[in-house]
């Protein structure tokens, strides 16, 4: 562990709480910064210092266990706490680290897309959406959940409010996600609420000891859990509530469709994660029919549907927001098997298919910026005016094919270990029949650009016209990254194994002897 | 031609219509008076009902009651739009930083007993509490402020204000 001495004591102590703190005050000062540039680089070097501090912790969560934080010093019951372990500390350094690359793009992009004087807010927007979602991931506090929930919400629907200066029809995929998304945010806070009613504590891990005295018999619990499932659902796009999704990562701006495309999602998906494995206990009657059959069950035909869908699209940024929703249905069809293979692949896809999706959207982000395209059919001859944007377009769509040697065929090939382990034949075919249909999605952008001749303008060819080197760093970056995962799948391997232990070991293990154990007020309701 | 007012008031370029009077007398007399109020919610948090959110509210109120009557521009000569994205970053800021005062002093986020931590009686919290909420004060005075001018001005209309009735209907 010699890179962890690298980092000073205080951020492995103070870092729970500094990795929300920094983007949170950094994102009002921005605001106010006179010039974008300014803006940019405080946001770059914002993003990049929770980038590391989020190594930090997942270092130090490595080899020496879970950090805990009680902030303003009041102990854990009483107090909100903050804990990293296992499971989130390796999608708090994706948040931070996808980030830290995607601002790069940025500075480019951002003068394209976004009105000259709404440029600095914009930042300043991304900078507490930022925040919050690594709050939501940071915190082991259920109400203080909810609070980033908000934070990151809001802050997206502003954000993707902004693309309006490019096209309009942001503006109502916006209030269509404000919409959605309230109702999701306001599901989760109620299933909180009755989950605070049975148990009379916050705390993630108070709650768990708490239900587990209360059991699985409750009624209240029952539709706590309906709650937040459904809450949650519609924050990660599970297959019917993903309605928002593909308008709204089709009319953001290009630089944030990718941040969102690869967090967003995510850290609702951890929380359900949380929620389901530690802080309900998955052998529970209701919890374990609810994994099999609502979230591994939704989450297939998510998957078939969703693809199917995708390949009807002819807007490019739909296709992949589409194919989104499909790769939900992965990560949920993961989690639903419930079993430490299954929850490992799930985990593994959350971080693969960030990085990739992260990459298409990016080198879309570059079509648009370059030429102006959106649609598929305009995509002719983009292999010869865009080569490398086109080359990181492919290794990334071939690797939300599965093909072998990227990151996508390794979360595929340990999904369909699992199923296999669990005797799911039928879930093997889905993941077969899904990977074709993302043939023939990704396929046909992939012929047009390269089977297609150059399209003419008045009679001359379109000259070569390759994106600018700080769209192509974080693009090819990325794109990299999916190969080199996909190659020596060792270390996000490990990871998706810690995770799935912390998930494994449920409810109790996570009490820890710091905390008094506080009695639990009686059950009242639903006898 | 609209007459012009006779009161002592400034005389406004588009409204000054005498029928508001009997308003702008008693809203003069209130906005003060709700402002002073929203203060007292504000420094008797610690001890009653209140706080900086409610106070913060409040103290808008006594704004937006001035701009309602008064008309939106002048609302926002008293209050230029500019302060308030200042004011509500501030906020924010002065939170967040009490918050980095308590890293600095060595102890956890927001561990106000850092302040006084020889105090008997808790006085680290007391003085960590009212910094956070005059902190809230700021931001939830400018941002209620914020959305009243967005919604008020919206269409970027320069009209001013709409007045409960239709005065200026003759004016098109």
């Amino acid at each position: 562990m010699d890179l962890l001495s690298l980092f000073p004591e205080w951020v492995l102590v103070h870092g729970p709480a500094a990795i929300v703190v920094l983007p949170l005050m950094f994102g009002a000062l921005v605001a106010l910064s006179p010039s974008e540039k300014l803006s940019w680089a405080t946001t770059w070097i914002v993003t990049g210092l929770s980038g590391l501090m989020s190594l930090g912790l997942l270092l130090q969560v490595i080899s020496h266990g879970p950090i805990g934080y009680a902030m303003g010093g009041w102990k854990p019951p009483l107090g909100i706490a903050y804990s990293v372990d296992a499971l989130n500390a390796p999608i708090l350094l994706l948040i931070s680290v996808v980030a830290f690359i995607c601002t790069i793009y940025a500075l480019p992009s951002v003068v394209a897309e976004v009105g000259p004087k709404k440029r600095s807010t914009f930042y300043a927007v991304f900078l507490l959406s930022f925040a919050g979602l690594m709050g939501m991931v940071a915190t082991a506090d259920a109400f203080n959940v909810f609070v980033f929930l908000e934070i990151s919400s809001i802050s997206t629907y502003a954000l993707v409010a902004m693309g309006s200066s490019r096209d309009r029809r942001a503006l109502p995929s916006s209030f269509n996600y404000l919409i959605m998304g309230s109702i999701g945010a306001t599901f989760f806070v109620i299933g909180i609420g009755f989950l605070y009613m049975q148990t009379g504590t916050l705390n993630m891990m108070d709650m768990a000891r708490v239900l587990q005295d209360i059991g699985p018999g409750d009624r209240v619990v029952q539709l706590a859990f309906a709650f937040i499932v459904i809450g949650l659902g519609l924050k990660l796009a599970m297959f019917p509530l993903h309605t928002w999704l593909p308008t709204a990562y089709a009319y953001a701006p290009s630089f944030f469709t990718a941040f969102l495309a690869a967090t967003a999602t995510k850290a609702a998906l951890y929380l359900l994660m949380r929620f389901t494995f530690t802080v309900f206990d998955p052998s529970w009657d209701f919890i374990s029919t609810a994994l099999m059959v609502i979230i591994a069950g939704l989450g297939t035909i998510g998957m078939l549907a969703a693809s199917l869908q995708a390949i009807f699209q002819s807007d490019i940024r739909r296709v992949l927001a589409f194919s989104s929703v499909a790769q939900v249905g992965y990560i949920l069809l993961g989690i639903g098997m419930a079993t430490t293979l299954g929850l490992t692949a799930g985990y593994l896809h959350i971080l693969n298919h960030a990085v990739m999706k992260g990459a298409l959207f990016l080198a879309v982000g570059a079509f648009w910026y370059r030429f102006g395209i959106t649609k598929v059919s305009d995509m002719r001859g983009l292999g010869k005016t865009m080569p490398w944007t086109m080359a990181g377009f492919t290794i990334a769509g071939l690797s939300l094919i599965g093909v072998p040697g990227t990151v996508g065929f390794v979360s595929k090939l340990a999904l369909v270990q699992a199923a296999a382990e669990n005797g799911w034949w039928w879930a093997i075919g889905v993941i077969v029949v899904s990977s074709v249909l993302a043939i023939v999605y990704v396929g046909r952008m992939i012929e047009q650009a390269y089977f297609q001749p150059v399209p003419k303008i008045n009679d001359r060819y379109i000259k070569r016209n390759e994106a600018p080197l700080m769209m192509l760093i974080p693009l090819w970056t990325l794109a990299l990254a999916s190969v080199a995962f996909g190659i020596n799948s060792h270390w996000p391997m490990s990871l998706a194994q810690g995770a799935a232990q912390v998930l494994n070991d449920g409810p109790i293990l996570l009490i820890r002897e710091t905390m008094p154990a506080i009695p639990a007020i009686p059950s009242t309701g639903g006898h | 031609m609209k007459p012009q007012s006779k009161t002592r008031f400034k005389p406004m370029p588009e409204r000054s219509e005498n029928q508001h009077v009997i308003l702008r007398v008693v809203a003069k007399l209130l906005i003060p008076l709700i402002a002073v109020y929203g203060l007292y919610v504000h420094f008797h948090g610690d001890y009653g009902p209140g706080g900086g959110f409610q106070a913060g509210v409040i103290f808008a109120s006594s704004i937006i009651l001035y701009a309602l009557i008064f008309g939106l521009d002048e609302a926002k000569r008293v209050v230029p739009p500019s302060w308030i994205r200042i004011i509500m970053s501030l906020g924010v800021l002065v939170f967040g930083g009490t918050g980095v005062a308590t890293w600095l002093l060595g102890g956890e986020y927001l561990n106000y007993t850092m302040f006084a931590p020889d105090s008997t009686h808790a006085a680290g919290q007391h003085w960590g509490i009212f910094a956070v909420e005059i902190g809230v004060l700021l931001t939830v005075t400018s941002v209620i402020l914020a959305i009243f001018y967005a919604f008020g001005s919206r269409g970027g209309s320069r009209r001013g204000s709409h007045s409960p009735n239709p005065v200026d209907g003759d004016k098109s």
